[in-house]
């Protein structure tokens, strides 16, 4: 007998059977029934309506009864407030019984219930519990207090729960220690500004101690820990970095990416002349490599952090390419960060077997694979030049082929090519134009059209090839349209004689049959400058363009650098900083690597003070937007142009650094004086930007106080709450009227209609002064935004606190309450008086 | 002077929910560990599942508005955790696989059926291994303190009799739980004390046309089966311990002793587990033990074309490569194969277009080949590329490395254990290009 049998119920009545069943007076049949309500708990059946009758079932000796009782209790306590409070008293006892194990699941599982009521009962069982003799029981508790601070933080605070926290992570017991960091750590995510776990020499020594004996889990709460933790200088770095070392060698793959991320932290901070700097680096690839033959879920992780980890320092891989070589029966998602990671390994030395193993990857079935192998040849070509001409000749072979994305693929990379080399490789031309026809991406017709317009004087033919694409102008996308007016007037200022009526033609289409304006635009500027300065118009259109980079796509260094603080984390895995797009984002501030600091006073030179790119390695990553600028030198296809050799990323960390008052040996370093400002926008635009983004949204949030300052939306109804009505809002104040802003997400599975809205009366009369317009019903999954008028004219009642709002929400599905505080600046008029009120 | 640090990061509270999802899509369990968060959120992960094609290509991480879904495929199920912050994603993709082992560990095999048949005892497990999203106890030891295997024995008691001291709950608290040795129960009993160890070795490689290697490398490891009483202190030495200088260990192992001495000194868990896993890479010579001869060619405008491959032994110790099977993933456009096999059988499935050829063992006087015609679609183009041909083995008596147990020595109790070391050679992803 199994306990598939549990499944197998009668449909009628079976609620009122098992009812019947629960309150048997045969113990073993009662297990049973409980047995049989779990068991549809698991497949998601609604059996809250049993609450009462199992509840029952939780004064027993039977232990597996009363764990069954309490995984029921868990599930639906929080639906059942009233009933829950019936648990408590067995709570309380068990909480006293002389089984660790009984203590110790009684204070878990009270803390699994999120019922206020509950929680009161819970701090005298849980302040006993924390001080408990048995460590099992010291364990359980320490997470408890991260519950319980989930539930309601002010209790935990009153009741001194963090000062007992804090004293657990000095047990004698290596997982409670483990348990104690984790739990801080949980809680200091909800409060920033606390300084919950202040790590100093000594408490990181404590961790590091129980690092070694604890349980793979509780090391990587430590690792991750310790990774926040800024040693005072290299020989304090050193030292944990010797202590963690032994961590690669974990099994556990979490706890090897954990240990690398404190490893590549803290080596910041080590001088590369130190031997130990190059003994670390060698003791890193091998782990790495070993993530690589794990299952492939974890290769995936795994191979997203090493993309960021060859981008900070590719010498620790620099010899493991053969370990990314793709098995043809890697899922997709492996292949294709395989091969992102090849090409940053890309060198000299190995390029010759890069290349092939590219080639053999271009004929495989996938086809996004296939598409990325093709793109890849063309970024070797740029990366290593001596490698360039075998990669175009690979090309060529592959553009033979005739499979059409590969066609494709391969034109839009050897237009790379010749942006990289230019006057090199034009002889391949014909035998891409005999391939026109058969390009149905606008990619690849743009980048076609582009190497027309470019070699206009060395092609017969252009004029023919580039009318034969006008005739579907109005069809075409905008890329090859802006594409295709810059090749015309490309090859008029080249061959003005035979073009001139090829040229109005386009110049017409673009600037008056055409209702984008950023075609317009451009066809404007050419027609101008053709009419009024033709010499000009030379000089700009057919300026010589700056060479591609050698490098796309890297990522902008300071990402880069708090990526790697990142290691190991979601952002890792999307290369994006983790209040991008981790929900609510509470709290999360910007990381940055540690500054190298010297332990003795001596040796300062200016080179070592920018934690940022290494000299020497300074890496020109440009936003790929295209400016006015380059519009008119028709840069905006492709990757990114290098400008001048700016030190981009000292510049930046430079502007970082300055802000956050680490100032002392930066300011005199030569490195920091800001570019000419002429050459500023064409490159550094969008990352010095970023970079000080911080400052500015500070003075836009000070300096408009008074005016029409927005708080940003924030979550007051979650839908959880209000059976799949979501609410988010803010309230604003514009020229004199205030309104509420909200947001209405129907995360339900239903339409949702019927809106209203109405407020408690309010320390300020506050009220709505129209109803809530929703036009259409709300179907599931579907947001929209309203502007709610308020007046002041309400009736008035004093709240606690003065800015409390309660709000009342109505729709077809039922009434949902909620309170939210407004700022008070929205009643003030803009001229600094209060308003009426 | 140092620098005082908030901790910023969040990171805990890292699985809310746990769906267990079959091949075709049914979610036949869901736990819970803090709210109940709705089944539809799945419909993310179905999404990507269509888009995928294949199940082994569904990506591990899948963003949506509000969660992080994290799967992985195990056994022909899916384990998708529902995540709500940051977290480590390895963390999460190493626990779930914790999982699927502690039920292969429980019920045999790690299927939907077996999983329904003991849901119970899933549940109390999955209650066991997770708390608040902290990893409580997921030491298949200490578990089994916790929450009793089934077995036949007990499943028969408890259905014939109404004996109510029959209970699938331990009601102490596991011995080793806190114990400095989380991974060993105090008062291990055998009659025959015994210890064994099987170095298993899969040698990973790309073999391109012309025979030679793209890329070779090992993986071994060592698994142990250990039957012994008390506590035992065992240190296992090895002759050439310097082939393994890429090693994962157990966490039972000194790391202190084998970075001094390099030797494997642990207090091992009790029943099977992984002592090690290493890699031994290309740059150490990795030998290859079979050679292919091939020659498969598709005439242009034509509907057939010609297959031919031969085996053969190349560095294989003097030891039989048996087990041999080769599988190929044939074009689309083949339609049929019609082929001789000098030993062995094969079959070729028309639809997912594979061809295996299961060959047994090699014999070096006569060398087994399969040749014969290929039938294609008429009028579609050639296929452009030769298939790849992936090809398993095995060896026993010999790890390819070299790698040799010197002697196992044991302390701390005084009976006389029985030893015994075994080898095994297998391929791993061994691929010849064509």
């Amino acid at each position: 007998m199994t306990d598939s049998k549990y499944f197998t119920t009668t449909k009628k009545g079976e609620i009122f059977e098992l009812k019947a069943e629960l309150n048997s007076d045969k113990k073993e049949k009662k297990k049973e029934a409980v047995k049989k309500v779990i068991a549809s708990m698991t497949v998601g059946k609604d059996v809250s309506a049993l609450f009462p009758d199992v509840v029952n079932c939780m004064q027993t000796d039977n232990l597996e009864l009363k764990k069954l009782v309490y995984l029921y209790l868990m599930n639906y306590a929080k639906s059942q407030p009233d009933m829950a409070i019936m648990a408590v008293n067995t709570f309380v006892k068990d909480c006293e019984d002389p089984n660790p194990l009984i203590r110790a699941l009684a204070v878990r599982t009270m803390g699994c219930i999120r019922v206020d009521k509950i929680t009161e009962y819970l701090c005298e069982p849980l302040r006993k519990c924390l001080k408990d003799e048995d460590p099992y029981v010291r364990k359980t508790a320490a997470v408890c207090v991260a519950k319980l601070h989930d539930i309601n933080a002010q209790l935990v605070e009153d009741q001194g729960f963090l000062d007992t926290l804090k004293d657990l992570i000095s047990d004698s017991n290596p997982m409670v220690v483990a348990n104690a960091v984790a739990a801080l750590s949980e809680i200091a995510e909800s409060h920033p500004s606390s300084n919950l776990l202040d790590l100093n020499p000594q408490s990181i020594n404590k961790l590091l101690t129980a690092l070694n004996e604890c349980t793979e889990w509780g090391q990587i709460f430590i690792l991750d820990c310790l990774a926040n933790y800024t040693p005072k200088d290299d020989r304090e770095a050193q030292s944990i970095c010797e202590r963690v070392t032994p961590r690669l060698s974990h099994a556990n793959s979490a706890v090897v990416l954990s240990a690398v991320k404190v490893l590549m932290k803290f080596m910041e901070m080590l001088s590369k002349d130190l031997d130990y700097y190059g003994t670390l680096l060698k003791k890193l690839a091998p782990p790495l490599v070993t993530l690589l033959s794990a299952e492939p879920e974890l290769q995936y992780v795994a191979l997203r952090n090493i993309n960021l980890i060859v981008q900070k320092r590719p010498e620790i891989l620099k010899h493991e390419m053969k370990v990314f070589f793709v098995k043809y029966n890697d899922p997709i998602y492996v292949k294709l960060e395989k091969l992102d990671i090849m090409i940053r390994l890309a060198s000299q030395a190995n390029i010759a077997q890069v290349l092939a193993e590219l080639k053999e990857y271009a004929t495989e079935v996938d086809v996004d694979f296939v598409r990325k192998a093709v793109r890849a040849i063309g970024r070797c070509a740029i990366k290593v030049e001596q490698s360039a001409e075998r990669c175009v000749s690979t090309l060529l072979d592959l553009i033979q082929t005739k499979v059409n994305y590969v066609v494709q693929e391969a034109i839009v990379v050897i237009k790379d090519i010749f942006r990289k080399y230019p006057n090199k490789y034009e002889s391949v031309i014909a035998t891409l134009c005999e391939n026109l026809d058969s390009l149905d991406e606008p990619e690849a017709r743009a980048a076609m059209i582009w190497i027309v317009g470019e070699y206009a004087e060395r092609i017969d033919n252009a004029d023919e090839l580039l009318e034969s694409f006008l005739e579907g102008f109005h069809d075409e996308s905008t890329q090859v349209q802006l594409q295709l007016l810059t090749a015309i007037v490309k090859l008029f200022l080249k061959k003005p004689t035979e073009t001139q009526e090829l040229v109005q033609q386009v110049l017409s289409l673009a600037t008056q049959d055409s209702d984008n304006p950023d075609l317009r635009d451009r066809g404007y500027i050419y027609w101008r400058l053709l009419s009024t300065d033709p010499v000009a118009a030379k000089e700009v259109v057919l300026a010589e363009k700056p060479l591609i980079s050698e490098e796309t796509d890297l990522i902008e260094p300071t990402l880069l650098d708090e990526l790697i603080c990142y290691i190991g984390t979601l952002a890792s895995v999307y290369h994006k900083p983790p209040s991008a797009f981790v929900e609510g984002g509470r709290g999360v501030v910007h990381k940055s690597l540690p500054p190298r600091t010297a332990s003795s006073e001596s040796t300062e030179s200016p080179e070592m003070a920018p934690a940022g790119a290494p000299p020497g390695e300074q890496l020109d990553v440009i936003p790929t937007q295209g400016d006015l600028l380059g519009d008119l030198l028709n840069l905006d296809l492709g990757p990114p142009v290098s400008g001048p050799p700016l030190a981009t990323s000292s510049v930046q960390m430079g502007a970082v650094d300055l802000l956050g008052g680490g100032l002392d040996s930066l300011i005199g370093a030569p490195n920091f004086v800001a570019p000419p400002a002429a050459t500023v926008p064409a490159n550094l635009g969008a990352p010095m930007g970023s970079g000080l983004s911080d400052l500015f949204d500070l003075t836009s949030g000070v300096g408009t106080l008074s005016g029409s300052y927005v708080a940003p939306k924030a979550v007051w109804l979650p839908a959880m709450k209000a059976k799949g009505l979501e609410i988010s809002g803010t309230f604003t104040r514009q020229v004199g009227s205030i309104s509420m802003d909200l947001q209405l997400t129907n995360k339900a599975l239903q339409v949702m209609t019927d809106f209203a809205i109405q407020f408690n009366r309010n320390s300020f009369g506050l009220a709505p002064a129209a109803p809530l317009q929703v036009h259409a019903p709300l179907s599931p999954n579907q947001t929209v935004e309203i502007s709610l008028p308020l007046n002041t004219v309400g009736s008035v009642m004093k709240m606690e606190p003065l800015n409390n709002l309660q709000v009342a929400v109505k729709n077809n599905i039922d009434v949902f309450y909620f309170s939210t505080l407004y700022p008070l600046h929205i009643l003030f008029v803009e001229d600094g008086k209060m308003g009426e009120s | 002077m140092y620098t005082k640090f908030t901790l910023l990061f969040p990171l805990q509270k890292m699985i809310h929910s746990l769906f267990l999802i079959n091949c075709s899509g049914d979610i036949f369990l869901e736990k819970h560990w803090k709210s109940v968060v709705s089944q539809s959120v799945c419909d993310y992960f179905f999404e990507a599942q269509e888009k995928a094609v294949d199940v082994e290509n569904v990506p591990p991480v899948i963003s949506t508005p509000h969660h992080y879904l994290i799967s992985i495929y195990r056994d022909k199920l899916f384990f998708v955790s529902v995540i709500q912050t940051e977290v480590p994603p390895l963390f999460v993709i190493e626990f779930l696989h914790r999982v699927a082992d502690t039920f292969q560990d429980y019920f045999g095999e790690c299927s939907e059926a077996a999983i329904k048949d003991n849901v119970v005892i899933v549940y109390e497990l999955l209650e066991e291994m997770l708390d608040n999203g902290f990893p409580l106890a997921t030491e298949s030891n200490i578990l089994k303190e916790l929450i009793k295997p089934p077995t036949i024995l007990r499943s028969v008691v408890n259905s014939i009799t109404d004996y109510e001291g029959s209970s699938n709950v331990g009601d102490t608290l596991p011995t080793g739980q806190l114990s400095n040795i989380p991974w060993r129960r105090a008062g291990v009993k055998y009659t025959n004390n015994e210890a064994y160890f099987d170095v298993v070795e899969e040698i990973d490689a790309i073999i391109d046309k012309s025979g030679s290697t793209v890329f070779a490398e090992i993986q071994g490891v060592i698994d142990a089966c250990i039957k012994l009483s008390g506590m035992p202190d065992l240190s296992l030495s090895f002759m050439n311990p310097r082939l393994l200088d890429d090693v994962s260990f157990h966490p039972c192992i000194r790391f202190k002793r084998w970075e001094s001495e390099r030797v494997l000194s642990f207090i091992p868990p009790d029943g099977n587990f992984r002592l090690i896993s290493y890699r031994v890479s290309s740059q150490n010579l990795v030998a290859i033990p079979v050679y292919v001869k091939h020659s498969i060619s598709f005439k242009e405008n034509s509907s057939c074309g010609r297959f031919d491959i031969t085996i053969g032994p190349k560095q294989n110790m003097g030891k039989t490569i048996e087990g041999i099977t080769v599988t190929v993933h044939m074009p689309k456009v083949v339609l049929n194969m019609n082929l001789t096999p000098t030993q062995g059988s094969y079959t070729f499935d028309p639809v997912t277009k594979v061809l295996t050829w299961d060959v047994g063992k090699i014999t070096p006087q006569k060398l087994p080949s399969l040749k014969g015609l290929v039938n294609l679609q008429s009028g579609a183009p050639k296929p452009e590329e030769n298939p790849s041909l992936n090809i398993q083995f095995k060896i026993q008596q010999l790890a390819i490395s070299g790698l040799k147990v010197n002697r196992l020595d044991m302390y701390g109790e005084k009976y006389k254990p029985f030893k015994g070391v075994k080898y095994v050679t297998k391929a791993g992803k061994f691929q010849v290009r064509t």
